[in-house]
């Protein structure tokens, strides 16, 4: 690890002077995925300032049963939350499925979404990566790739994101307050949030430097009826195989309104529109809704160790959805 | 309080307070940091090491590499002699050290480094049809190479019925939870070493042969260890270099591994590939059993797991054949690790018992029955202690077998297909040399000193408590010191066998000195009077094996294709323990592992990197908490099976044995699918 | 790069001079000789570091130590009521909730943290209710959930769980 610098800011403005013009400044939040990779030489920092303190954590539920949930809100706060949890249940369950509880009670919201993928060789700095270091190649595509993604690929990156609880974001629909350095409010839309890899795989979202998540605004649930299921290797502690999130709101017997996202297949959340074009407005049985699922795949690059995945989640989506039905 | 009785630790107390220490934790004045530097390649050699980078840092007080390292002596194996030479036998490999005055510098170090290669091409997979397969004479643990009895060809051509089926297991790590830590410090030509290992004495030994000086010079403290599973029978590449580091600088030098590092710089277990072929008759009757084993080692040292070892014991058969294979790659040496040979061994042997059964149209419990032998069915040694029967009759009885349909996936209910299997369990008996000290003072106390190691199997207490009653002395006038080498010859822990050997030591040494205070009428002379005591090997006279049998029921997700193991039950006949209450503990240990073994553990390696992918335990996954339930372990304690001076026969391996073939079994009689490669993932449920 | 940290730990205010890149975990071990708090991977993907920081369970691997100056710090060796050892402690001891005793520290501080959480209301992943505000009803599902982030490669999770169950029960 390198010798850095640290910084603790006491408001944003500080925050965003502290960083400015220092491009090896991070950001730090929890630390559960910052310290993790800067102890295995992948980020090496020469400035961290610590954004922690800062006044982005509280969760304020609006009048419209919206929800602005603060940046730096910690996962065990976010647990707690009674609105979210009475409400929001896919979320709730996503957060809990994710790490562990010691990580939890210091991840935030904003550090969750911005974590990084955990492809093997992205951690392993004696390797090619062409997210990690651009243009040196990459080693999973021709090695061991079984845990990454198969959808949203390039032939420069195959990383999958991680993350549990923006894959619940993703299907709610949430929209990421961003703070720009010079104070002014951005909203991204969590779809747009992270970039898929291309042939640029480094540049992972589409913020700017110096800029900071300050929370994350969830419009009103679609629907109440909503879970998360979290396929993996064992039944706890462990990153996606595959997961999914959905919310589902059923009329008359027929599907009003779905929204999927999956989580584990692709290097962001990955929202299922198709799947949901297609089931709205039918009565459909699992094979209908793995058809269905399977639509939302026709770009889908798997490569032979993780092409088992396209199966898994169509099972995995009609699964959660007879259990919402 | 007499041995047999279910005391709590002794140590129970400093564990739970954080008063232990472990090797890493004892204080030392102004101590250097060591971190060791990985090589990048498979196969190769060094050509230059850089480390004006890291010497630029003034935290950082040397670099070592293989230019400038101390040279060791002739003893010791391959991959103990750290940097003394270029070449590069596998990925991780030492390459350099860098010592510095705090950890944070000596890993910026590290990273610093740069060192360069000439690269060759590497051989890193396991692949039975690799021309250059060595067939070794002899297996790990002096089993024989291959051995075989009748004509198992002939017999398999004439069976009613025959399995042909290959299993494999995959690398593995010991993960134990404290990584390999060492502090090294000299004076003069003598070493200490704080170390966390399996044997003192036989670490310091090892030190000794590698720094060509008697071991008596060398004091090796291991009172507390946070788990082995045979990640430190010897002392690792990491060990050594501390007390390199520590020879250069004059310095006490403190190595830890980090996670990473472990899965390179300490051994893991072979991956294994068996060849399993069974011959019956209709009625059940086994007529030939054929088993195939190949493993791996690396190109520096050779160890080859005796996969294959179990099935000479196991059932009865006219025509016996075992075989192992030997592929070299470039890979670090692979090791003993939790039951060696017979964990990776049983689970072939034991899901090709179940395919037999299926396709004989028996039932698995009877097949085995049916198979029982008189004698070993390899060497004909008559069995001291089996009871593999009782083991599977009792165990079905509790885990109520009988009612057991054998129709495979027909238990749906809701998104759960349920299932349940069986599997039997061995493993040796092993007893070393060891000796002991006992010592009485004239004020009525006693002191027993044993060169062996608690790596939390209990054997502090279980030493303690054999020593109060050999002494039959009042408990509180009775200490027990172990976990250093200068407490005399000590076998390692491993194989079961540690407790059994050093307690066999300790039982002579305190009868002998009970017979010596006689001759002084009771009375303790003024200076005390202390005695040696000391065990050999029993002769190979018998076939000395514990045996068990595993029940399971599974539940699998038929959507997703995850198990869960609801119930693990085992009963487990291994004589009279010293103490109850910890070998319990040792034989559920076991089976955790067993459970992990199936369901989760492998080290996978990448084809062309020859690196060990998922080096660390979000990515090496072994079971959690939450994946363990219905753990239910039961002891026969049968007299013939008390064949050791210490009483029973050793508990530490025979819970993983067998324990993923249950649940293998288990998998297939829920779903219909066989898995025969672990670990049992959701895509080889789903048959993908 | 370094500076004065002040550590409140085990209810004590501890000034150490640190590199900025010392965790807590290496302060307590390498500079306060508070040596109770293991290190098993130093990743956050084990648990055996776990303490309770104002409280709550964290793995102290991956904070830095200049990062909670000022926080309480709770581990191991500041458990006990004076001589007497904390319900927990003695628990572990009396169903064998160990082996190697390497993760039992971090086990013992992750279940203090653990019963706080269900006190307050926190669900699990297996919580069928979500919902619900009440203090959670420990079963042994509840609690192998919430104690998986602290791994125990000696296989210890059956006298883990039921350590727990009885502190939790009483």
């Amino acid at each position: 690890m390198r010798a850095f610098r640290y910084a603790r800011a006491t408001d944003p403005g500080e925050a965003a002077a502290l960083v400015a013009g220092v491009p090896d400044a991070v950001y730090l939040g929890g630390g559960t995925n910052l310290v993790d990779l800067m102890k295995l030489g992948v980020l090496r920092p020469g400035l961290v300032v610590d954004v922690s303190g800062l006044p982005y954590d509280t969760v304020a539920h609006r009048p419209d049963g919206g929800v602005l949930i603060g940046g730096a809100v910690r996962g065990r706060r976010l647990g707690l939350d009674e609105g979210i949890r009475s409400r929001f249940p896919a979320l709730t369950r996503a957060l809990l499925s994710g790490a562990s509880a010691q990580i939890r009670t210091q991840a935030t919201v904003a550090g969750n979404l911005l974590q990084r993928t955990r492809c093997p060789y992205f951690q392993d700095t004696g390797t090619p990566c062409n997210r990690r270091s651009p243009g040196s190649g990459c080693a999973a595509i021709p090695g061991v790739h079984r845990d990454l993604a198969v959808i949203g690929t390039s032939d420069a990156c195959v990383a999958s994101h991680p993350s549990d609880l923006a894959v619940a974001l993703a299907a709610y629909d949430a929209v990421v307050e961003v703070r720009r350095p010079d104070g002014e409010q951005r909203l991204v839309p969590i779809h747009e949030l992270h970039r898929l890899p291309g042939d640029t795989p480094w540049i992972e979202t589409v913020l700017e430097p110096g800029d900071l998540i300050t929370g994350v605004h969830l419009p009103p649930p679609a629907a109440p009826s909503a879970t998360y299921r979290k396929v993996r290797d064992r039944w706890s502690y462990a990153f996606a195989v595959v997961s999914v999130a959905a919310v589902l709101r059923v009329e008359a017997g027929r599907v009003g309104d779905v929204r999927i996202a999956l989580g584990g297949v692709a290097p962001r959340p990955w929202r299922l529109w198709a799947t949901e074009r297609a089931l709205v407005g039918t009565d459909p049985g699992d094979d209908d809704v793995r058809a269905a699922t399977r639509l939302a795949f026709a770009d889908a690059r798997p490569l032979p160790g993780n092409a088992f995945k396209l199966d898994l989640a169509a099972d995995l989506v009609a699964a959660v959805l007879r259990e919402l039905r | 309080m007499s041995a047999g009785t279910g005391l709590s630790r002794l140590e129970g107390r400093d564990k739970v307070t954080g008063a232990a220490l472990y090797a890493y934790e004892y204080p030392v004045e102004d101590p250097l940091y060591v971190w060791p530097v990985g090589a990048t390649v498979a196969n190769g050699s060094v050509v230059e090491v850089d480390p004006a980078a890291a010497l630029a840092d003034p935290e950082v007080v040397a670099v070592l590499d293989h230019t400038n390292a101390p040279r060791l002596g002739q003893g010791g194996i391959a991959d103990q002699h750290v940097l003394q030479s270029p070449d590069v036998a596998y990925r991780g490999q030492i390459v350099a050290g860098v010592v510095a005055t705090t950890p944070e510098a000596a890993r910026e170090g590290a990273e610093q480094m740069l060192v360069r290669y000439v690269e060759r091409p590497a051989k890193v997979v396991l692949d039975p049809s690799d021309p250059s397969l060595e067939e070794p004479t002899a297996a790990f643990g002096g089993h024989p190479g291959s051995d075989a009895k009748g004509d198992v060809d002939a017999a398999l051509a004439a069976a009613d019925v025959v399995v042909d089926r290959v299993y494999t297991t995959p690398t593995e790590h010991h993960n134990p939870m404290e990584t390999v830590a060492t502090i090294a410090q000299w004076s003069g030509d003598r070493l200490l070493v704080y170390d966390s290992n399996q044997g003192p004495w036989t670490a310091a030994v090892a030190f000794g042969a590698l720094w060509d000086i008697p071991p008596e010079r060398v004091e090796v403290v291991t009172e507390h260890v946070g788990g082995g599973f045979g990640a430190k029978v010897r002392p690792t590449p990491g060990a050594v270099l501390a007390t390199m580091a520590a020879r250069v600088t004059g310095r006490p030098c403190k190595l830890m591994l980090t996670r990473q590092q472990m899965f390179t710089m300490s051994p893991g277990r072979s991956a294994t590939r068996s060849r399993i072929r069974l011959g019956a008759r209709h009625d059940g009757t086994l007529t030939a059993v054929d088993h195939d084993a190949l493993q791996y080692s690396s190109v520096i040292h050779e160890y080859v797991e005796h996969t294959g070892a179990a099935t000479r014991t196991m059932y009865a058969t006219d025509n016996l054949r075992i075989t192992h294979r030997l592929a070299r790659l470039n890979l670090p040496t692979p090791r003993v690790m939790r039951a060696p040979g017979h964990a990776p061994g049983m689970f072939a042997l034991e899901s090709a018992m179940d395919e037999l059964a299926y396709a004989l149209d028996l039932d698995p419990l009877a097949l085995r029955l049916a198979n029982e032998p008189a004698v070993e069915p390899a060497g004909g040694l008559p069995f001291a202690g089996r009871h593999l029967v009782e083991c599977l009759t009792v165990g079905a009885e509790r885990f109520g077998w009988a009612t057991r349909d054998p129709t495979p996936g027909m238990r749906r209910h809701g998104r759960w297909l349920f299932g349940t299997g069986l599997a039997a369990s061995t493993y040796p008996a092993l007893q070393r040399a060891a000796t002991a000290t006992a010592r009485a003072e004239p004020d009525g106390g006693f002191h027993v000193w044993v060169g062996a190691v608690d790596l939390g199997t209990g054997a502090r207490t279980a030493l303690w408590q054999l020593a109060v009653e050999a002494l039959d002395a009042p408990p509180s006038r009775v200490s027990i010191h172990i976990g250093h080498s200068s407490h005399g010859q000590a076998p390692l822990a491993g194989g079961s066998s540690g407790t059994a050997s050093w307690g066999g030591a300790v039982r002579a040494a305190c009868t002998a000195l009970r017979e010596r205070l006689a001759e002084h009428g009771g009375v303790v002379p003024a200076d005390g009077l202390a005695v040696t005591g000391s065990t050999e090997p029993p002769p190979p006279d018998r076939s000395r094996h514990s045996y068990g049998a595993h029940f399971c029921a599974v539940r699998v997700d038929a959507d997703t294709g995850q198990v869960r193991v609801d119930r693990l039950l085992g009963v487990f006949a291994h004589g009279r323990p010293l103490n109850a209450r910890t070998a319990h503990s040792q034989l559920l240990g076991g089976m955790v592992m067993g459970v992990s073994m199936a369901l989760h553990e492998q080290t996978v390696v990448d084809p062309r990197l020859g690196m060990f992918v998922n080096h660390d335990l979000a990515q090496y996954h072994v079971a959690t908490n939450a994946d363990i339930r219905g753990l239910e372990a039961h002891s026969l304690e049968r007299a013939d099976d008390d064949v050791t001076l210490a009483g029973g026969k050793g508990v530490g391996e025979l819970g993983i044995v067998g324990a993923a073939a249950a649940i293998a079994n288990a998998v297939h009689h829920a779903t219909g699918v066989r898995v025969r490669d672990l670990p049992i993932t959701l895509e080889r449920v789903r048959g993908q | 790069m370094s500076g004065d940290v002040v550590l409140r730990v085990n209810g004590e205010d501890r000034v150490l001079h640190l590199d900025n890149r010392v965790t807590l975990l290496d302060a307590l071990r390498e500079h306060l000789r508070l040596t109770g708090t293991k290190k098993g991977c130093d990743h956050g993907q084990c648990g055996a570091c776990t303490v309770l920081l104002d409280g709550e369970r964290a793995n102290s691997c991956l904070l830095l130590a200049v990062a909670v100056a000022g926080r309480a710090v709770t581990t191991v060796e500041g458990l006990a009521d004076g001589a007497e050892p904390h319900p927990l402690q003695r628990a572990f001891i009396a169903h064998d909730g160990f082996q190697c005793g390497y993760c039992t520290p971090g086990q013992i501080c992750s279940a203090i943290g653990m019963l706080a959480e269900a006190a307050a209301g926190l669900p699990s992943a297996v919580s069928a209710d979500l919902a619900g505000t009440a203090a959670v009803d420990l079963d042994d599902e509840e609690i192998r959930e919430r104690m998986s982030g602290n791994l125990c490669r000696c296989g210890a999770y059956a006298g883990i769980v039921a350590a727990i169950r009885e502190v939790a029960g009483g």
